[in-house]
């Protein structure tokens, strides 16, 4: 075992033993995501690089300390990338933190997630154990897919060492559009469009104006444009306005307000809970303010959940950052904690409390 | 380091003890007039699923009409520490299905409605019971489909689907099942109704509906499934390429995506394969080829012009003898009709095959089948393959003959040889069939003891008396042991090559 791995897993075991929590920190990008850092600050940046890297094969296995800047310039070079556009929010941002938040950008409807580009992990468990899943094959349902699990786990399961994503070609050709809409009339355009095989990879709404992005072959881009007939963007403008949605640098997620992350069925009805912006189509809603009960409760009845994407400590505390669970569902999680980390090693809190 | 406490009982091999009248008695109260069955006879056409070589009677086979009945049926083997096997439409190959001898089998087939098909949100709600091919027919009016599209999607269940994580000819472009599914209701073996996911696209905490892809009926039993709907493509149009050397034919498959094409799918069948479809559906394959692959774009007729026209210029630069591009719809069907047919082609042509599902690296594609053409003159038995090439997902059907002495010992040792091959070329033992019974063992071929003990801790954590298909899926740590010692490793997974090295 390497020798860093083995320094960690003795680490672990003595947090076992200590009953003293490690608070697991890869780039620092997303500490403000999920519930307070609990426990030791533990460090885990340093398990740095690609690890292979084969670009026929569509896939890279990278340690999970890898800056996502340094392995997107490496993608970039054979003309591939990861194609769910994952926010960095600072350039410290890691591969492990990607997986853990398994937070995606604008493309998230289009392709898909982390979580459905992740083909394998390496972690250490709670146990001090290093453990491998999945692989580095496309196809893969040997064993329950732990790989999956790991994505959005928030660091409560284990500390990932290395993990292997599915890469994608870079684009080939790509025009952003934008209509002069009222939300409803945005939301029920986007899901029209959603049904018809248009080459849409990603679509914002915010203050009466719908922004769509539009990606693929030269000529089907081209065709899309014309049957859309909406007012075509600079291509740098364009650029520059989806960056700012992936990285929240937009002006709407200016300032300390709180913001809120919505997860609804695309076709759920304007929620009229103040100023918003929309994308995935209308599966991601964002808020600013507003309170967290009638959020809540507007989002279950939606049917999806809201997320208390950034806020201080003491709403957090109050509102919690996610919806709770179902009793059954609650309990599953406790034993899945139970089965990964026994001692409740890794990052309690960070996600519910008592977890 | 020692395991914790609660996987004592999950990791020993037992029988349960059931006092059968009194399951009987208790069943017979919750189910229709017709919904037990407990006569051997009637028992019988449920002893195994697509996996025929394994056969086993179950104690009772029942058969729910809704998920009230599911839900009671379980509050009763949970009480009563009954095992409880799910079986949808039993066409899974590696015996995932097939029945416990001291378990009640749940068939799920007659739990087959579709609940709702929205056009506007590209969903559809269905019981685990509908078939595969049943969702794209009612989706068709508003042209969507349901993409993940097995070659058995006439007769397999979306529950099925789920619970082995299937995927199909169009996967490669489109997903798994786990891509396309986004919510998954099921019910805990204590009874309990759970959602996995929901009709947004992700739902809070963990990803449960990731693991509940593929977890063998292991984890839950699935009661209705909401799945994503796809815009069907305006065109569709499939390459044939043939090839008079099976090398040429796996390397094309790897330029094919090194040329930055991702084919809606990629398929490759070799000559044994050709042989025994051809005569069958006369799908117009070349007889002579030694390989064809199947190659298919679609999109606006203005990409697939352009991505059609890229495919046949890495094809012949790789060698193609021949290239065929369908001229309409009902050539492309029946090109494809073929490929799709092949299982039961090749089942024409022997008495029984076992059909294998590892997958490895594209590149090892070319050395893989050499290898596979070795083993079949070491053990004196034909193997066709037919296969998921743009995935490096390998069926080579190996053909034997159950009533010849000791054809099926072979017949298994030639697959195991396979399936090691596959985890030391760097790929895994099974690509979308799971492990069920059939490749229990090879599991720890390619998992420590450690990561088998961690699946049985997962296990543990949605069913804690290990109720729930028993047996399957995940070895005993027992019996890793005995195999490892078997095969003469100093520790299990030793043999697998890290992507470094
Ligand atoms: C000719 C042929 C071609 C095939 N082609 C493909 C292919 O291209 N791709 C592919 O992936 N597979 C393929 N298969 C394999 C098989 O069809 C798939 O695995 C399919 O998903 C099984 O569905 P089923 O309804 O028949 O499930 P079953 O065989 O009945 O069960 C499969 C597993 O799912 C569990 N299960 C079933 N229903 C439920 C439920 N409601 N809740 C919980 N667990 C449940 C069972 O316990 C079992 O473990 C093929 C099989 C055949 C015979």
């Amino acid at each position: 075992m390497d020798t860093l791995i083995e320094a960690w897993a003795g680490r672990i075991v003595d947090a076992a033993r200590s009953g003293c929590p490690l608070a697991i920190r890869g780039g620092g990008s997303k500490t403000f995501y999920g519930g307070p850092e609990e426990g030791e600050p533990f460090a885990v940046g340093a398990y740095s690089g690609i690890v292979a890297y084969e670009p026929t094969e569509l896939v890279v296995t990278a340690r999970a300390g890898t800056p996502l800047v340094e392995l997107a310039a490496v993608l970039a070079e054979k003309g591939q990338w990861l194609a769910f556009e994952p926010p960095y929010y600072a350039p410290s941002a890691t591969v492990g933190g990607m997986l853990a938040c398994a937070l995606s950008g604008p493309r998230r409807q289009a392709v898909g997630a982390v979580r459905d580009f992740v083909l394998g992990v390496k972690v250490l468990n709670g146990l001090g154990d290093v453990l491998s899943f999945g692989g580095q094959v496309m196809k893969n349902v040997a064993g329950y897919d732990v790989s999956r699990l790991m994505a959005g786990s928030l660091g409560t399961l284990g500390i990932v060492l290395e993990v292997s994503l599915k890469v994608l070609p870079l684009p080939v050709s790509e025009k952003s559009v934008r209509f002069a809409l009222d939300e409803a009339t945005a939301l029920t355009k986007l899901n029209q469009w959603g049904g018809r095989p248009l080459p849409i990879s990603a679509s914002a709404w915010h203050d009466g104006v719908l922004t769509l992005r539009l990606t693929g072959a030269a000529a089907a881009v081209a065709a899309a444009q014309r049957a859309l007939a909406g007012e075509a963007l600079a291509d740098a403008d364009g650029e520059v306005f989806w960056h700012s949605l992936r990285e929240q640098t937009h002006v709407f997620f200016a300032g300390d307000a709180p913001l809120w992350r919505l997860s609804l069925p695309s076709v759920a009805p304007a929620q009229a809970l103040g100023s918003t912006l929309i994308e995935w189509g209308g599966a991601q809603r964002w808020l600013r303010n507003g309170d967290s009960r009638v959020i809540r409760a507007a989002a279950a009845k939606a049917g999806g959940h809201a997320t208390l994407f950034r806020g201080d400590a003491a709403l957090k505390a109050s509102a919690g950052v996610f919806q709770p669970l179902s009793a059954p569902l609650a309990r599953i999680h406790r034993n899945l904690k139970q089965a990964f980390d026994p001692q409740g090693v890794f990052n309690p809190g960070r996600m519910y409390p008592g977890l | 380091m020692k395991m914790e406490g609660p996987l004592e009982g999950a990791i020993v091999e037992r029988s349960f003890a059931v006092d059968r009248p009194t399951l009987i008695r208790r069943l017979r109260a919750v189910l229709p007039a017709q919904g037990l069955l407990a006569e051997e006879e009637d028992m019988r056409p449920y002893d195994c699923d697509g996996l025929t070589a394994y056969r086993q009677l179950p104690l009772l086979v029942a058969l729910p009409e809704n998920e009230s009945q599911v839900q009671a049926i379980l509050r009763i083997c949970h009480q009563l520490r009954v095992p409880v096997v799910p079986r949808g439409a039993a066409t899974g190959l590696s015996g995932g299905a097939t029945p416990h001898a001291d378990g009640v089998l749940v068939s799920l087939a007659k739990l087959k409605r579709i609940i709702t098909v929205d056009p506007l949100s590209r969903t559809a709600v269905v019981q685990p019971g509908v078939r595969n091919l049943a969702v794209s027919e009612a989706a068709a009016p508003y042209g969507l489909y349901y993409a993940p599209d097995p070659s058995s999607q006439i007769a397999c269940t979306i529950g099925g689907n789920v619970a082995e994580n299937s995927g199909g000819v169009h996967c490669l472009k489109y997903g798994l099942t786990v891509h396309n599914v986004l919510c998954v209701r099921g019910l805990t073996i204590e009874g309990e109704v759970v959602e996995f996911g929901n009709a947004a696209l992700d739902a809070p905490g963990y990803d449960l509906l990731a693991l509940l892809n593929g977890s063998e009926g292991l984890l839950a039993m699935i009661t209705e499934v909401t799945v994503r709907l796809t815009p069907k493509p305006e065109l569709a149009q499939v390459v044939i390429a043939s090839f008079d050397d099976i090398r040429k034919a796996g390397d094309a498959v790897a330029s094919i995506i090194a040329a930055g094409i991702i084919p809606a799918g990629l398929e490759m069948m070799d000559q044994k394969a050709i042989h025994a479809v051809e005569p069958y559906v006369n799908a117009g394959y070349d007889m002579s080829a030694q390989a064809i692959l199947l190659c298919e774009s679609d999109g606006t007729p203005e990409e697939v012009a352009e991505e059609i026209a890229r495919m046949t210029e890495v094809l012949a630069d790789s060698g193609a003898a021949g290239i065929r591009v369908s001229q309409n719809e009902a050539e492309r069907l029946k090109f494809w009709a073929g490929r799709k047919a092949a299982f039961p082609a090749v089942g024409r042509v022997t008495p029984d095959y076992l059909c294998m599902d590892g997958t490895i690296p594209r590149k090892r594609l070319a050395e893989m089948l050499t290898a596979i053409a070795e083993l079949s003159l070491k053990y004196g038995l034909r193997c066709a393959n037919v296969f998921h090439a743009g995935d490096g997902n390998l069926h080579p059907l190996i053909m034997y003959d159950a009533n010849q002495p000791g054809e099926f010992d072979r017949a298994a040792a030639f697959g195991a040889e396979i399936l090691q091959l596959s985890v030391r070329f760097g790929g895994t033992i099974t690509g979308e069939h799971g492990v069920g019974l059939e490749k229990i063992d090879v599991m720890a071929e390619q998992f420590t003891q450690a990561e088998i003990a961690a699946f049985h801790r997962i296990k543990a954590a949605f069913d804690e008396h290990g109720l729930l298909n028993p047996g399957k899926g995940v070895p005993t740590l027992a019996r890793c042991r005995e195999y490892t010692l078997a095969r003469g490793h100093a520790a299990a997974g030793t043999v697998r090559s890290s992507p470094g090295g």
